[in-house]
């Protein structure tokens, strides 16, 4: 069969688990794609990791009392996600609100890790909590992965335009009406929602790769923040559905019906996309200087013709 | 309008200072400013300040660093709460100065912002935001907001890069889509703090004439606050001078006088005027305290 099964393996959408992690993924993609955009333009990069970081702790603390993991992830993120922009408002004050909240979270959720390995048998949720493991998601937890990532779309939908104002010139959107904080707390919501999301399919510490990967690419390659997030959107979902489909497809690679983290896959697939669109726009700014350079050089001749 | 006593504004001011007279009448004034008072902790920045702006007049805010100047001007964007005091604006389309901050059309033109240059924002798009970003929903394309956009980028001269990213404007080129900004809302006040800053001299001569059309031609009245009022000169048409929480507001010659300055800074004061620029100079015994004085010099 050779490595071309990849391109369509036996059975994938026979599989309930890979039907479910479609579906989600392909949500989860399409409001990461979004809201990156606005984490991209508000540089708020910093907490959107530290939000799927902190997101393990609530993962982990879910798992002892015997809850889903996205109750775990969507509590611990709001949290800390109302500490971050209640404790500081401004670029710096909110880094440094973001790193304090992190570090008590990261703290407890070694704790919990912790109690997780001592008190239970198990040795796989530390992994699917901190790396993800979008395969074995409860088919159940689709509608409402959906739900709030429609609620997520919506509440950004409504706030757009306050929001993109107060993120490029807040004192001015002051001036005319607009509140930055209370705008600032509504972006938080969805992207707490985004973020955790993102943790239950590339996992806590990985959860950035599908906010921020597609946005920074798309942001490189577009000058209007709907197109932007229109793009961003057709990359994540894709690297998402190419993730999900290689990680399937991983089954058959040695060592032989276990797989391989999609994860793995997904965040490697962004690093590849980045570094193409990095070396294009490198390309395409090298061939910009040298055109100015000829011009110039057209120019002195013909100055020199002249005079 | 630009001949008349300057008037002292603020607590009462030491001998050799000039009345307090009234500048305008109501029916001109289109913003009006009454005992305001600001302070930040113990330290009183603003004390008990009277002014009256008129419609279409260029105002310089010009002062030493440090001596309220922004403050004055984000006191009166709504901005900053004053601890005392009332700030009155006519409405748009005129009469008295009644109107809350709500009622007014203001402009504001932030200092210098930077900019990520990989931002996805066109500067045509930062403008457009000054129309309709205060408003919730999507932006959708609106023939009325890009008829509004072009003739705000035409009236700073910034039509040939409406189209290009925000974030790769030279420090010239985005105060004026700034102002543009403050202009696509049609505002009755515009107001600017330091938009000279970090420009170089074309750059910000470039900013002098568009604020000076503004102002005059426009009929928008214009409060700017620079550290340097030379750039101004040829435009202004009165200066409100801001020193140790108190103002005075009148034509550069009745202002920027030995006698007035002395009034608000405590001590003599030179004014040195050199191939049409002017030069505020602190007496050398005060030291150091001395080269605060200096912020006019080219």
């Amino acid at each position: 069969m050779g490595f071309w099964h990849v391109l369509w393996p036996t059975g994938l959408f026979s599989n309930a688990a890979v039907v479910t992690a479609f579906r989600i993924g392909s949500a989860v993609a399409v409001v990461n794609a979004v809201v990156g955009v606005f984490v991209v333009i508000r540089g708020q990069a910093f907490s959107g990791h530290a939000l799927g970081d902190v997101g393990a702790t609530g993962a982990a603390g879910a798992y002892l009392a015997g809850i889903t993991a996205l109750w775990g992830f969507l509590a611990a993120g709001f949290s800390s996600g109302m500490a971050i922009e209640s404790l500081g408002h401004r670029v710096r004050e909110r880094d440094v609100a973001t790193g304090v909240v992190l570090a008590f979270m990261l703290g407890l959720s070694a704790l919990f890790l912790y109690l997780i390995s001592a008190l239970t048998e198990t040795s796989g949720a530390p992994i699917a909590i901190l790396f993800g493991s979008l395969f074995t998601v409860a088919p159940g937890m689709t509608g409402y992965v959906l739900g709030l990532s429609l609620s997520a779309l919506l509440l950004l939908g409504i706030i757009f335009r306050p929001l993109l104002f107060s993120s490029v010139t807040p004192d001015v959107a002051r001036v005319r009406g607009v509140s930055p904080r209370l705008v600032g707390l509504l972006f938080m919501v969805s992207l707490v929602v985004a973020v955790e999301e993102s943790a239950l399919v590339v996992g806590a510490l990985l959860s950035t790769a599908l906010l921020i990967g597609p946005a920074a690419i798309a942001t490189k390659l577009s000058r209007q923040p709907l197109t932007s997030m229109a793009l961003a959107m057709a990359i994540g979902v894709f690297t998402t559905w190419l993730g999900i489909i290689l990680a399937y497809d991983s089954f058959l690679w040695p060592p032989l019906n276990r797989g391989w983290p999609i994860s793995f896959f997904i965040t490697s697939l962004m690093l590849l996309s980045y570094l193409t669109v990095q070396i294009a726009s490198g390309r395409q700014r090298r061939s910009n200087a040298a055109t100015a350079l000829t011009d110039f050089g057209n120019l002195s001749t013909e100055r020199e013709a002249w005079w | 309008m630009r001949r008349e006593d300057p008037e002292i504004k603020g607590r009462p001011v030491t001998q050799g200072a000039a009345p307090v007279t009234a500048t305008a009448t109501q029916d001109e004034a289109v913003l009006q400013i009454s005992d305001l008072s600001v302070t930040y902790g113990a330290r009183v920045v603003l004390d008990q300040i009277n002014l009256s702006i008129r419609r279409g007049e260029l105002v310089g805010i010009i002062g030493p660093n440090g001596a309220g100047k922004s403050t004055l001007l984000r006191a009166i964007a709504g901005l900053l709460r004053p601890d005392r005091g009332t700030i009155r604006f006519a409405r748009a389309h005129g009469g008295t100065p009644r109107a809350s901050r709500a009622q007014a059309q203001l402009g504001y033109v932030p200092q210098r912002i930077e900019m990520d240059p990989d931002v996805p924002l066109r500067a045509c798009d930062v403008v457009g935001l000054g129309f309709d970003g205060h408003r919730f929903g999507l932006s959708w394309p609106n023939a009325l907001k890009r008829q509004a956009v072009d003739r705000a980028l035409a009236l700073v001269e910034a039509s040939e890069f409406g189209q290009s990213l925000v974030g790769r404007l030279s420090g010239g080129q985005l105060q004026r889509i700034l102002i543009a900004q403050a202009l696509v809302s049609e505002p009755s006040i515009l107001l600017l703090d330091e938009p000279l800053s970090s420009l170089d001299l074309r750059s910000a001569d470039a900013v002098v004439s568009i604020v000076d059309r503004v102002a005059h031609q426009s009929g928008v009245s214009v409060l700017l606050v620079t550290h340097d009022m030379n750039p101004l000169l040829r435009a202004m048409d009165r200066i409100i001078y801001v020193v140790n929480g108190r103002a005075v507001i009148g034509s550069v010659d009745e202002v920027v006088r030995p006698e007035v300055l002395k009034s608000l800074y405590g001590y003599d004061v030179d004014v040195v005027r050199v191939r049409g620029r002017i030069l505020v100079v602190g007496d050398e015994e005060y030291g150091d305290e001395a080269n605060r004085f200096h912020h006019h010099a080219p």
